[in-house]
C-alpha cells in the first residue's frame, strides 16, 4: 500500500487539476456566449449571414444625422465608405456630437438598420477609441 | 525654480539608490550589524523624493507653464485644490507619487523592522531599490515630470473636468498606497524566502504590511466605484470595466494573501503558495498599470499613448518576475517542514476552500480582462467582454464561497468537530426563511435567488450573533467578514429592485407612467470659475403624491472645452433617487435619466466596515491576548 502522504498529495494533485480544468471549461463557455464583437459599418455590409447576437458598430456620428423624438433617438454612423442607421432609446453620453467618434451596442435588424441598446462614453475630447480610428481607415 | 529643485531631486536621489545598493552589498558580506548608513541614506532618497513632489506641487500651484506637464494639465482659471490635486491627475507626477509611496514604505519598514534578522531586512531594502532604480529611471527617461517649455506658453490646457472633482482628488493617492504597498511586500518575501526565514515569526510581522497596503487597496476602489456612480453618470456601483478589474484583481490576490499568512502564522503551513501570492500581488498591481497606461485599455485613466512607456514598464515587468522566479526556484526552501497534514473539517481546510474560490474569481477577471486583448493581437478581432460574463461565472460560486465564510470561522485550527450545530441550524432555518419571503415579496425567479439570499443572510446573521457571544475574540474577522455580507446583501436588494425611466424631454415637458411623472420645469444658466452650469430643475412626483426636486447640472468647462453632466442624487437610508441630464447637440431634447437605486449607501457604507476589520486587525493586540 502507499503511504499515508502520498495518498495524501495524489489526491491534492487529483484535486487542482479536476478543479483547473472545470474552470478553464466553465470560463471558455461562457466567453463563447457572452462575448460581443466589434464591426464597422463596411464589414456589416459584407457579412454573409445576420445573427441574433450582441454586436458593437462603431464609426463617426453622421453630420446633420442626429433626430431626437420623445422616447428615442436617430443617427447615422458612418466610416465614410458605408453607413448604417441606428435606432435607440437609452441614456445618451456628454461627448456624443454630430461629426465624432461613437460606439454602439446592440442589435441588426437589417444591414442598415441597427437597433442599439448602448451607447458608449468617450473620456476626452481629443481622445479617439482605437477600434473606430481602425474602422475609419479600414484597418 | 521649483521644477528645477525637483528635477535635480530625482538625480540625487538615483545617487542614493546606488550607494545604497553598494553599501547593501558590503553590509551582506562584512559585519553583523545592520549598517545605519543604509537607513540614513534611505531616509536621505525619502527627502529627495518628497523634494522632487513638492517641486512639482509648487510648479501646479504658481502655474508654471514652463514646465510642459502643468502647461498640459493645468490652468490659471482651475480652483487650488484641483491645482493641487492635478499634481498627480496625470502621468508624470502619478509616477512621481508612485516613487514617493515606494520611497516612503521602505524607510517605514526599515524603522519598524529593527527586531527582524539583519540579512533578511538589508535584502528587503536591495529588492525594493531594484524596484525604485527601475522607476527613478523609467521617469527620468520616458516621463519626466519636469521637462522644460520655450517660449513659455501663457495659458496651459486644462485638466479634464471629470477629474476635478474630490473623490477623486484624493483616489489616486489612496489607491497608490495600496498598489505600491504591495512592493514592501514582494521584496519581503523575496527576501525572506532567499534567506529561509519564513517562519511563523516573519508572518505576524509581514501580516501588518499586508493588512495596511489591504486596508488602502479596498479604500482606493471604494473612492473610485463611488466617483464613477455619480461623476461618469454610470449609475450603479460596479461595471466590470477593465479598468476596475485590474484594481479589483490585485485586491483578491490580497485578501487571498493575507488569509494564507494566518494559517502560516498559526500553523507554518502553505509557505510556498504564500510566495507565490505575495509575487502575484504586486505583479498584478504592475501590470494593471501597464495595462492603464499603455492606452491597451482606453479609459480617463490612459494619460498618453506612449507605446516606448508601455514597452519600457513590460521589459521592467519581465525583469521583476524573472528575479522572483528566480529566488522562488533556487533560494526557496521548503525544508521538509509542510509534515502536518491537514484534516478535512479544520479552519485551514476551510480557508484553503475560500482560497480556491478566491482564485478562481481571480482567474475569470484575469481572462476576461486580458482575452480581448490577446484576441486583437493574434486575430485582430475586436470584441468585448461584459458584465454578463462575470455575473454567469461569479454569481453562482457566490453561494459556497459565503458559505465556507460562515463555517469556517467556527472551526479550530488543525482538526475540530462542530460546536453549537443547534444554532448554526436555527440561523440556517432563519435566513431560509427569510429569503423566502424576500423573494416572494420581490417575484424573482425563485430556487437559485433563494439560496442565493440564504447563504448571504447566514453569513449575516451569524457574524452578527457572534458580535453579542464572542465579544472582543476575533472581532477584526468578525466585522469583516460582516460587512462582507451585507455588501452582498445590498447588492442583491440593489440589483432587484433598482428602477430606471430614461427619456428625451423639452423644457416644460412631464413624462408620465404609472408609477411616477417627471416634471421638466426649467433650466438656469450660472457663471462659475472655470465652467458654465445649466442647472435644470426637476419636479419628480410618484404615486403616493410626495413631490421631490432634483437639480442636474450640465458643466460647460472653458479648458478643455468639455461639457459634462452633473448627477443630482437624493440619499436616504433606503434608497438613492438619481438624474441626470444631456443635451443632445443641436437640439431641443433634453436626455434625461432617472434612477431609483435602493441600498446604494448600503454598499458603500458595508465596504467602509469590511475595510475597518482590516484596520481593527492592524490594532487587536492591544485587545486580545
Amino acid at each position: 500500500m502507499y503511504g499515508r502522504k502520498v495518498k495524501l498529495r495524489f489526491f491534492f494533485i487529483l484535486l487542482i487539476f479536476v478543479t483547473l480544468s472545470l474552470t478553464i471549461f466553465l470560463i471558455l463557455k461562457s466567453l463563447e456566449e457572452n462575448v460581443v464583437f466589434f464591426q464597422s459599418p463596411s464589414e456589416i455590409k459584407v457579412l454573409s449571414e445576420l445573427k441574433k447576437k450582441k454586436i458593437r458598430v462603431g464609426g463617426m456620428v453622421k453630420n446633420k444625422s442626429i433626430s431626437v423624438q420623445k422616447d428615442e433617438l436617430n443617427f447615422i454612423i458612418t466610416d465614410f465608405k458605408n453607413e448604417i442607421i441606428v435606432t435607440y432609446s437609452g441614456v445618451v453620453p456628454n461627448l456624443f456630437a454630430e461629426g465624432k467618434g461613437v460606439v454602439a451596442e446592440g442589435y441588426l435588424k437589417d444591414k442598415n438598420f441597427f437597433l442599439a441598446t448602448k451607447i458608449l462614453a468617450k473620456h476626452d475630447e481629443n481622445y479617439m477609441p482605437p477600434e473606430i480610428k481602425a474602422a475609419i481607415e479600414g484597418k | 525654480m521649483a521644477s528645477l529643485i525637483g528635477f535635480y531631486s530625482l538625480f540625487f536621489s538615483l545617487g542614493c539608490s546606488i550607494l545604497i545598493l553598494l553599501f547593501s552589498f558590503k553590509n551582506l558580506k562584512n559585519t553583523t550589524n545592520f549598517d545605519n548608513k543604509l537607513l540614513s541614506l534611505t531616509f536621505l532618497q525619502l527627502v529627495f523624493i518628497i523634494l522632487s513632489f513638492f517641486g512639482l506641487i509648487i510648479a501646479f500651484i504658481n502655474s508654471d507653464f514652463s514646465n510642459s506637464t502643468v502647461f498640459n494639465h493645468s490652468h490659471t482659471t482651475k480652483p487650488l485644490f484641483y491645482k493641487i490635486s492635478g499634481t498627480w491627475g496625470n502621468h508624470e507626477g502619478s509616477l512621481l507619487l508612485w516613487l514617493l509611496v515606494l520611497t516612503l514604505f521602505i524607510f517605514l519598514f526599515l524603522i519598524s523592522s529593527k527586531k527582524q534578522p539583519k540579512k533578511y531586512r538589508v535584502l528587503t531594502l536591495l529588492f525594493q531599490q531594484i524596484i525604485i532604480i527601475g522607476f527613478l529611471i523609467f521617469l527620468i527617461q520616458t516621463s519626466n515630470p519636469f521637462a522644460q517649455i520655450y517660449p513659455v506658453p501663457s495659458e496651459g490646457l486644462g485638466l479634464n473636468p471629470i477629474l476635478q472633482d474630490p473623490a477623486l482628488a484624493i483616489h489616486p493617492p489612496i489607491l497608490y498606497l495600496g498598489y505600491v504597498g504591495s512592493s514592501i511586500i514582494f521584496s519581503s518575501v523575496l527576501a525572506a524566502s532567499s534567506t529561509n526565514y519564513i517562519s511563523k515569526e516573519w508572518a505576524k510581522h509581514i501580516k501588518q504590511w499586508i493588512l495596511i497596503s489591504w486596508i488602502f487597496l479596498t479604500l482606493g476602489i471604494l473612492l473610485g466605484s463611488i466617483w464613477a456612480y455619480y461623476e461618469l453618470g454610470w449609475g450603479g456601483f460596479w461595471f466590470w470595466d477593465p479598468v476596475e478589474n485590474v484594481s479589483l484583481m490585485p485586491w483578491l490576490a490580497l485578501t487571498t494573501l493575507f488569509h494564507c499568512v494566518l494559517v502560516l502564522e498559526k500553523k507554518l503551513l502553505l509557505t510556498s503558495w504564500v510566495v507565490i501570492l505575495s509575487i502575484a500581488t504586486f505583479t498584478l498591481s504592475m501590470s494593471g498599470t501597464f495595462l492603464v497606461r499603455s492606452g491597451i485599455l482606453n479609459s480617463v485613466h490612459t494619460f498618453a499613448n506612449d507605446p516606448e512607456r508601455g514597452l519600457y514598464i513590460l521589459i521592467f515587468l519581465f525583469i521583476l518576475i524573472f528575479l522572483s522566479l528566480i529566488v522562488f526556484f533556487f533560494f526557496h526552501k521548503t525544508d521538509g517542514r509542510n509534515k502536518i497534514t491537514f484534516f478535512w473539517l479544520s479552519k485551514e481546510t476551510s480557508i484553503l476552500i475560500n482560497n480556491w474560490f478566491m482564485m478562481y474569481f481571480l482567474a475569470v477577471v484575469l481572462i476576461g480582462t486580458t482575452y480581448p486583448i490577446f484576441l486583437d493581437v493574434l486575430s485582430s478581432q475586436k470584441i468585448s467582454v461584459g458584465p454578463p460574463f462575470y455575473h454567469k461565472l461569479i454569481v453562482p460560486f457566490l453561494i459556497p464561497f459565503l458559505l465556507a465564510m460562515a463555517i469556517g470561522p467556527k472551526l479550530n485550527w488543525i482538526k475540530s468537530d462542530l460546536q453549537n450545530k443547534f444554532h448554526l441550524l436555527l440561523l440556517l432555518a432563519i435566513s431560509l426563511l427569510l429569503s423566502f419571503l424576500i423573494i416572494r415579496i420581490l417575484e424573482i425567479s425563485f430556487l437559485f435567488n433563494t439560496i442565493l439570499f440564504t447563504s448571504a443572510f447566514y453569513l449575516f446573521f451569524i457574524t452578527l450573533r457572534d458580535f453579542f457571544i464572542k465579544g472582543f475574540k476575533n472581532l477584526a474577522q468578525n466585522i469583516a467578514h460582516f460587512g462582507f455580507s451585507l455588501l452582498i446583501l445590498s447588492i442583491l436588494l440593489n440589483n432587484f429592485l433598482s428602477n430606471e425611466v430614461i427619456t428625451n424631454l423639452k423644457i416644460g415637458e412631464t413624462y408620465r407612467s404609472d408609477e411616477l411623472t417627471i416634471n421638466f420645469e426649467k433650466i438656469e444658466k450660472i457663471k462659475r470659475q472655470n465652467f458654465e452650469a445649466i442647472i435644470g430643475k426637476f419636479n419628480v412626483k410618484k404615486d403616493d403624491g410626495i413631490v421631490e426636486i432634483l437639480k442636474p447640472e450640465l458643466r460647460i468647462y472653458n479648458q478643455p472645452n468639455i461639457v459634462t453632466s452633473e448627477a443630482d442624487i437624493k440619499t436616504n437610508l433606503l434608497s438613492d433617487k438619481f438624474i441626470t441630464m444631456n443635451l443632445v447637440q443641436n437640439q431641443e431634447y433634453f436626455n434625461i435619466r432617472y434612477q431609483i437605486k435602493p441600498f446604494m449607501i448600503w454598499i458603500w457604507f458595508s465596504v467602509i466596515i469590511i475595510s475597518f476589520g482590516g484596520f481593527f486587525s492592524l490594532f487587536k493586540k492591544k485587545y486580545e491576548k
